[in-house]
């Protein structure tokens, strides 16, 4: 025999959908058969009739109170359900919400305008279709997925490099912002040194290294392995090298990767050279120089990257290589040198040579430069009906004179070669031309010298002289290249737009597409973060996904 | 083709367009094509045979107080014999709220937008209980369309002349801010639309206890507004339609068998698919059992950025979206994803006074897989009993994939 019992709150309004809400909470408790939470107006109590819920008493309760009437197996069910309202009302009030998850990457940037980066995990088919779109709203990417195409790196890091923005990735593990980690990061303290690596392993040890010996990171900007080939060209290590030597936090830099393709080494070492700022430099598994050259410091192990990293800054600044206007003219006697010259300043543009490599174009006109040239005058062309320059000079000091003759020479880059066969004495001739070239005042003359110092022309005698004309002379012809490529700006004239340090400053913002571990990392490390609720496009649907990408 | 002008084209028509309340008129003297022997329903178009229990209802009801039939049976018999016609009021202009059944006898609010210069139409709400809407065809429903038609109309369609009319988007505006969402909660609308007319009923009317009834009625129905509303977002919404190369939604209309949407740059075709059964909270007494499917012409509100899509600002009807106040203001966020524009006269305080997300682009909905969000009433599923719960449903991903399909192939793409 089933019971009614009910209960009046006078002038208790609620909601009818909190109410109905409420209703049916009851009408779950087990043993209760149904149950009626309603205000007391007329149609209601009509309802409560209809459902044998009416009690006789309940007629006359006015439209402003709260009736609550259950039914149920037995009394002490009823009474019971009745004495759980409050508890049920104050159950509904506690419960809140989840975050909410934004599927689109433009209503989550409404959500957080701050952000300016986008972490992008998701599967490497789709990766490339949401970094461009990171990349149109404005926003840096931080790109973790793999199995995206080259083609595709190459573009996404054209449209980041048009734009001012990092293209951090494909396959890129690891980063640190504005002291947020992303990705697979240390929590490191934050401080003056900032990192590029194409290596997200070799980013953790380093920055962590530089952590345990006291010192701190600016921005540890990650690349993916693949910056560094001949096709994708260093984009992001050069907008980064640049956006390190502008960061007012930064005073120190790291760069950590796999061996460059030689082609993009000059034109990096040149960007590095040219960056304002000491820059430790480890190829990983490749022999470096022994010693610094200039502002650049050559490390082969990680532990020692950090400790170079920390102590440099403590270090007075060094002596800034400044860049200069104006062309190179190589003229050189050694063929080699003349390849090596054009391998290590392949970033110079446009650059002719008769012996032309990488990207070198060949010259129009052997008798006259144009552009950057270098010149091997050891060639069949340069030598009929004349000697080979290592030993008369005649051709080149003509053509140094040339050369300081045309105002758009910047630098006249020359090799020296001592030993037996060559020239007696080859500062006695280009020492006198070299003071007439400097006298001018406009371009400058370099020499690169190969010898010994038990060479019969003496190593040492030679280069003093031909310092004393005024040249600048390096018996290393690595160093001299670099040096040489500093002085151009090679690599360091940045193409496309720089990436402004503002957009890197803290609190960093971030928008987070894929695995959930990187959004929750960013959350713990108090940034700002919104996930995506990131699906396929369509499900996954191929032909719906065809048809909305020619529909965009 | 450059769908993203054309859409923010089509968006800004809607957004920018002023429906204004201008009047109260018969159907057949103001909806265009309307005739006697012609019944408008909700949704896209339907025969009798694939009607379901409230529409039948209506139908049946509607016979009756046009005088074509005098009694349910026979009723049956004239639908059956084919002599009477069955059109959308979408294809007149017109919306409905759940069956939507509008006869040419009809009283109906006159909605006019003084910007695009269309006009929408929408029938009086009959208030609570049984009603013709939901398919009940008792002497006492009849009784009152008769007393809507006879007594209220002609008075409040006086009181609009003296008043001028009634800025509908204004009055929403102000609506949104009260806690209404215009769809499911209309409480502050109807008592806005009730103290716009009470003084200019008084005016109107030599008969004290004619207007005192008509005020109280108004006072009383806490979805007064709705349908003067509806045509309000059926103006902005046409003002959308027939955007070449646009894939905005300009209607959402389910019939209670199908539901159905439209496209400003496809025409007048409709995509359909089989409507779904919300998911709601019932009266006492009901279960989900009882419930029909999805039916009414309502979903215009949410086609205009306002119903679900304004969720956020209605945290009085939070249950509906399964509990607190912050999965209301997640269901109006989620609709951002899915719409192009934020509207500029419909604001949410709760999200910072940001504009309701308006515009639904088919292309997104198809990416992102996420449908529209419907705040709706449930009707049961045989006809004259009534509502029996409120709650959620979306439409069918299916249609917005037909009419994806069909833009590409119209547009060659």
């Amino acid at each position: 025999m089933s019971v009614t019992r009910y209960e009046i709150r006078p002038g208790a309004y609620a909601d009818s959908i909190v109410l109905m809400h409420l209703q049916s909470s009851l009408a779950a408790i087990e043993g209760v058969e149904d149950a009626g939470v309603v205000m007391g107006t007329p149609a209601n109590l009509e309802l409560l009739d209809a459902n044998g819920l009416l009690h006789p008493d309940l007629k006359a309760v006015a439209a402003d109170d709260l009736v609550l009437v259950v039914r149920a197996i037995d009394e002490p069910t009823a009474v019971g359900a009745l004495g759980e309202v409050d508890s049920l009302l104050a159950a509904r009030r506690s419960e809140s919400g989840a975050d909410f998850r934004p599927h689109g990457l433009r209503s989550a940037l409404r959500l957080l305008p701050s952000a300016s980066v986008v972490l992008i995990s998701v599967p490497g088919r789709y990766a490339a279709t949401v970094a461009h779109e990171a990349l149109d709203r404005g926003r840096h990417v931080f790109l973790y997925s793999d199995n995206v195409e080259l083609t595709d790196e190459v573009a996404l890091k054209e449209k980041g490099r048009d734009a001012g923005l990092l293209v951090m990735g494909p396959d890129c593990g690891t980063a640190i912002l504005a002291g947020v980690g992303l990705g697979f990061a240390n929590r490191v303290r934050r401080g003056r040194i900032g990192l590029i690596g194409a290596s997200g392993t070799g980013l953790q040890a380093v920055t962590s290294g530089i952590h345990a010996l006291g010192g701190g990171v600016s921005h540890a900007i990650g690349t993916g392995g693949r910056d560094l080939s001949e096709a994708v060209g260093a984009v992001t290590t050069l907008q980064a090298l640049d956006l390190l030597g502008r960061d007012q936090t930064t005073e120190a830099i790291v760069v950590i990767s796999k061996p460059p393709a030689p082609s993009v080494a000059s034109r990096l070492l040149g960007a590095a050279a040219g960056v304002g700022k000491p820059v430790v430099i480890q190829f990983i598994g490749h022999p470096t120089p022994p010693r610094a050259q200039g502002n650049l410091h050559f490390s082969t192990g990680l532990s020692e990257t950090a400790r170079r990293a920390v102590e440099l800054l403590g270090e007075p600044g060094e002596d800034q290589i400044e860049s200069r206007p104006g062309y190179l003219r190589g003229l050189f006697a050694g063929g080699t040198l003349a390849l090596e010259a054009q391998q290590s300043l392949a970033g110079l543009a446009p650059l002719h040579s008769n012996v032309p490599i990488l990207a070198a174009e060949p010259v129009a006109d052997l008798s006259r430069s144009s552009g950057h040239t270098i010149l091997d005058l050891g060639a069949d062309e340069f030598t009929v009906g004349r000697l080979h320059p290592m030993m008369d000079q005649d051709l080149r000091l003509r053509r140094l004179r040339q050369e300081s003759d045309d105002p758009e020479t910047g630098l006249i880059l020359l090799d020296v070669v001592l030993g037996e066969g060559a020239h007696p004495d080859p500062a006695s001739e280009l020492g006198p031309a070299i003071a007439d070239v400097c006298k001018t005042g406009g371009a400058e003359v370099v020499v690169l010298m190969v010898g010994t110092d038990a060479d019969p022309q003496g190593l040492d005698e030679q280069r003093v002289r031909l310092e004393v004309a005024g040249a600048k002379v390096f018996d290393d012809v690595s160093e001299g290249l670099a040096w040489v490529a500093a002085r151009l700006a090679v690599g360091s004239a940045v193409v496309g737009e720089r990436v402004a340090p503002s957009s890197l400053e803290p609190p960093l913002g971030a928008i987070n597409v894929g695995l959930d571990s990187f959004y929750d990392s960013l959350v713990e490390q108090d940034a700002e973060a919104v996930q995506l609720d990131w699906q396929p496009p369509a499900g996954g649907d191929e032909r719906m996904m065809a048809l909305l990408e020619k529909m965009r | 083709m450059n769908i993203d002008q054309a859409n923010t084209d089509a968006v800004g028509r809607m957004i920018s367009a002023r429906p204004m309340l201008t009047g109260v008129a018969t159907a057949r003297d103001v909806i265009p094509g309307m005739r006697d022997g012609l019944l408008l329903h909700a949704g896209p178009p339907i025969g009798w045979d694939r009607m379901s229990g409230p529409l039948r209802g209506a139908v049946i009801g509607a016979l009756l107080f046009e005088g074509l039939a005098s009694t349910e049976a026979e009723a049956i018999e004239r639908v059956e014999a084919g002599e009477v016609e069955f059109a959308p009021c979408h294809h007149h202009q017109s919306v409905g709220p759940m069956a939507g059944v509008t006869s040419a006898s009809m009283a109906v609010y006159v909605v006019e937008n003084t910007e695009g210069g269309n006009r929408a139409y929408s029938n009086l709400n009959e208030g609570y209980g049984k009603v013709l809407r939901y398919g009940a065809y008792a002497p006492e429903v009849l009784d009152k369309l008769r007393w809507m038609n006879e007594v209220m109309a002609p008075l409040v369609a006086r009181a609009l002349d003296g008043l001028g009319g009634i800025d509908v988007r204004a009055l929403l505006a102000e609506a949104l801010h009260m806690g209404d969402e215009g769809h499911n909660r209309n409480k502050a609308g109807s008592l806005l639309f009730t103290k716009h007319l009470a003084p200019a009923i008084g005016e109107a009317s030599d008969d004290r206890s004619a207007a005192a009834g008509v005020v109280r009625f108004l006072g009383d129905n806490a979805l007064g507004v709705l349908n003067p509303v509806m045509a309000a977002c059926k103006a902005m919404a046409d003002a959308a339609h027939g955007v070449e190369g646009s894939t905005l939604v300009t209607a959402m209309a389910r019939n209670g068998t199908d539901f159905g949407v439209r496209v400003s740059g496809l025409g007048d075709d409709w995509f359909t698919a089989p409507a779904a059964t919300p998911d709601g909270l019932y009266f006492s007494g009901f279960t989900a059992e009882d419930a029909n499917p999805d039916i009414g012409d309502s979903t215009i509100t949410e086609t205009a950025g306002i119903g679900a899509f304004a969720m956020a600002a209605a945290p009085a009807i939070v249950t509906f979206v399964s509990g607190s106040p912050s999965d209301a203001l997640n269901a109006t966020l989620e609709m951002y994803d899915i719409t192009v524009a934020e509207h500029q006269h419909f604001t949410i305080p709760q999200l910072d006074f940001r504009g309701t997300p308006v515009g639904i682009d088919v292309r997104k909905v198809v990416e992102f897989g996420v449908t529209p969000r419907v705040n709706t009433g449930i009707a049961h599923r045989e006809a004259g009993i009534g509502q029996v719960g409120a709650g959620l449903v979306r439409p069918p991903i299916e249609i917005f994939r037909e009419a994806l399909t069909a833009f590409a192939e119209k547009h060659g793409v």
